[in-house]
């Protein structure tokens, strides 16, 4: 079974497992300050409360909700741009929150990322040449210089892009080319694990099925793992093997794509799933659509209990005060839902 | 979208050394269509560069070598700009006194802004606690106008040429540092900066060759206007007798004592050097401005 989200300490469990990565219990709570010197918190902003899960060695797992939800900070934090307030990030095996700046450096170059923008992921001042080089040459993966640029060459060709843009800068090329470069940069270090913020939410649909046959034949190719952050259902069921639906900074529901998608139990990946329109008039008159009333509450403030009771159309008493725990309800099926 | 364009691209690879050079030449003259004071501005700096690089060549007689037969002479073919209370030519001055505004207006401004650009970047990046203190640092040096700033300085460690150039560049840092510190922040939260890091780049490596070359409108802008301000200042130090010491030819200290002494009976010996340190101030501001203007990321679109 891939991927069992657990909420007891790792303590408990084995050290040694097959996950790549292993989120546990993770929680990044943005403090507000007020006042310039003396600064004092006066509330957090709960961008991710309580995550768990694993992501096994060529697995990509789809991370969809909707915006402000927090499904780009979990993808921060895994990168450590962002230092979690809580919980464990285990990369193969070493716990990445405990490790300072300097112990973290030489783990970077297996966990990599592509950016939703492609137009400012690259430095405007660099060629398409440098950027793909320097992760090269700071890690000392190719120190000799013409190896280097050969490097560059494959990797722009396995990008497709001609190495001829090594000489280009980035201003001179288009969106979907410059999401190649990104590409490229980010398999220039030989990662293990990819974290793919939106990558085709900036592009064009035309490019956006480039950009995504792209990443599959990477993944294939190099055996790399993917951690997919998006908010298009589509193309996540299209790359993903499994998906995760996140609200208000926690995991509502996980589960291999086919049966998320087949059969979705939490309210609101159902609420989400009908929100997709269907090609066909006749299905889409006929059908019966699940409409969520109100407005994601502030991560400011979140409710009590289920942070989804206020909008949950089988909303019970309970839910107002308890907050529900994921649970397997099928195997691999995860949801945190008292009332499925 | 991979489509690229083979054929035109080796074309373009192949003459790319001469293009360049075209395209310079060609981007310069539409820069003056657009800004022709700046490129006044620019044609008078210029100029005086190379009068300060050539002084030997150009002066006709020794800026410092007293002749008392020839005191007090006015304008004439022999003595363009007159001579002066000890018969010193005064365009020889002038023309000496250039290389030394040029060279405490360049140093000057292009240390004052280049620390300025190192520090505003540091206290950017690094954010926080340290930007915090830095930037009350930089404030109490700001509390003071320039010249108070000079002054101060030069009442320390004392008057002469390298003086004069620490006690001008230290008041420029952090008003370089400041502005280059506002955009530094907005550059440091940009994706690019975060994949540099999610890469494992070193702080000094991100800072060196991913924030500073994507400030480097406003450090530009910061380093001509200094250019002017500079040339000003030393002559304000010079007149004030704190900047640089007779007999040695500079513009200010020509404006004092001999002078203020025959303004009346010999007015040339004032005129000619506060029209040198008036035109050359005004020809860099022009320059100054019209570089703003092309750099300024409001004014232009950005490619």
């Amino acid at each position: 079974m891939t991927g069992l989200p657990e909420s007891a300490p790792a303590a408990n469990r084995p050290a040694a497992d097959a996950a790549l990565l292993d989120v546990v219990g993770l929680k990044k709570y943005f403090p507000i300050p007020q006042g310039m010197v003396f600064q004092r918190t006066v509330a957090h902003v709960k961008a991710v409360d309580d995550v768990s899960f694993r992501l096994s060695q060529g697995e990509t797992l789809g991370l969809v909700g909707e915006s402000g939800c927090g499904k780009t900070t979990l993808g921060r934090c895994i990168l450590q741009l962002e230092r979690p307030t809580a919980g464990q990030i285990r990369f193969e095996g070493t716990n990445l929150v405990e490790l300072n700046e300097q112990e973290l450096r030489p783990l970077r170059q297996k966990i990599q990322v592509i950016f939703q923008d492609p137009y400012s992921a690259l430095n405007p001042r660099q060629k398409i040449g440098a950027i793909i080089a320097e992760p090269m040459k700071v890690h000392s993966i190719e120190p000799d210089r013409r190896r280097r640029r050969e490097r560059v060459n494959e990797l722009l060709s396995r990008c497709g892009l001609s190495p001829e843009m090594a000489q280009r800068y980035p201003h001179e090329m288009s969106g979907g080319q410059r999401q190649r470069v990104g590409i490229a940069r980010a398999l220039s270090t030989q990662p293990a694990l990819l974290i793919c913020d939106e990558p085709v939410s900036a592009l064009d649909v035309s490019i956006q099925a480039q950009i995504i046959n792209l990443l599959e034949e990477l993944r294939d190719a190099f055996h790399l793992t993917y951690l997919f952050i998006a908010h298009d259902l589509s193309v996540v069921r299209h790359l993903c093997h499994r998906v995760a639906v996140m609200y208000l900074g926690k995991i509502v529901e996980m589960a291999t794509c086919d049966t998320l998608y087949e059969h979705p139990e939490h309210p609101y990946t159902q609420a989400l799933l009908s929100a997709v329109p269907v090609p066909d008039p006749q299905v889409e008159d006929s059908r019966q659509r699940v409409i969520l009333t109100g407005e994601v509450p502030s991560p400011l403030n979140p409710p009590s209990g289920c942070v989804f009771h206020p909008r949950c159309p089988m909303a019970v008493a309970s839910c107002r005060h308890e907050a529900p725990a994921l649970r397997e309800t099928a195997p691999g099926h995860w949801v945190a839902c008292t009332e499925v | 979208m991979t489509a690229s364009e083979p054929p035109v691209q080796v074309a373009r690879e192949a003459t790319s050394g001469a293009l360049t050079g075209v395209r310079l030449g060609r981007a310069a003259l539409s820069w003056v269509r657009q800004k022709p004071l700046g490129a006044a501005g620019a044609v008078i700096v210029l100029g005086m560069l190379l009068v300060a690089l050539l002084a030997p060549v150009i002066a006709p007689y020794d800026p410092v070598r007293n002749a008392f037969d020839r005191m007090h002479v006015p304008p004439s073919t022999a003595h363009w700009f007159g001579t002066d209370q000890f018969g010193r030519d005064v365009l020889s001055r002038l023309v000496y006194g250039a290389r030394t505004a040029m060279l405490v207006g360049l140093v000057a401004s292009f240390i004052g802004a280049s620390l300025g650009l190192m520090l505003g970047v540091a206290s950017a990046y690094f954010g926080g606690r340290f930007d915090l203190f830095f930037q009350r640092l930089m404030d109490i040096f700001m509390a003071f106008p320039l010249i108070i700033m000079a002054l101060a300085i030069v009442s320390i460690f004392g008057t002469g040429a390298h003086n004069v150039i620490v006690a001008i560049t230290v008041p420029f840092i952090p008003r370089c540092a400041r502005v280059v510190r506002s955009s530094a922040l907005a550059v440091r939260e940009l994706p690019y900066i975060d994949a540099a890091r999610a890469c494992g780049f070193s702080h000094a490596r991100i800072m060196l060759h991913h924030v500073a070359p994507n400030v480097m409108a406003p450090y530009l802008i910061m380093l001509t206007a200094f250019l002017g301000q500079a040339i000003l200042l030393e002559a304000s130090l010079s007149y004030l007798g704190l900047g640089v010491q007779e007999p040695t030819p500079a513009w200010g200290l020509m404006l004092q004592g001999g002078a203020e002494e025959y303004a009346e009976s010999a007015p040339w010996m004032a005129i000619f050097p506060g029209l040198a340190i008036t035109v050359s101030v005004f020809a860099f501001n022009l320059f100054g401005d019209a570089v703003r203007d092309t750099l300024d990321p409001r004014l232009r679109s950005t490619g």
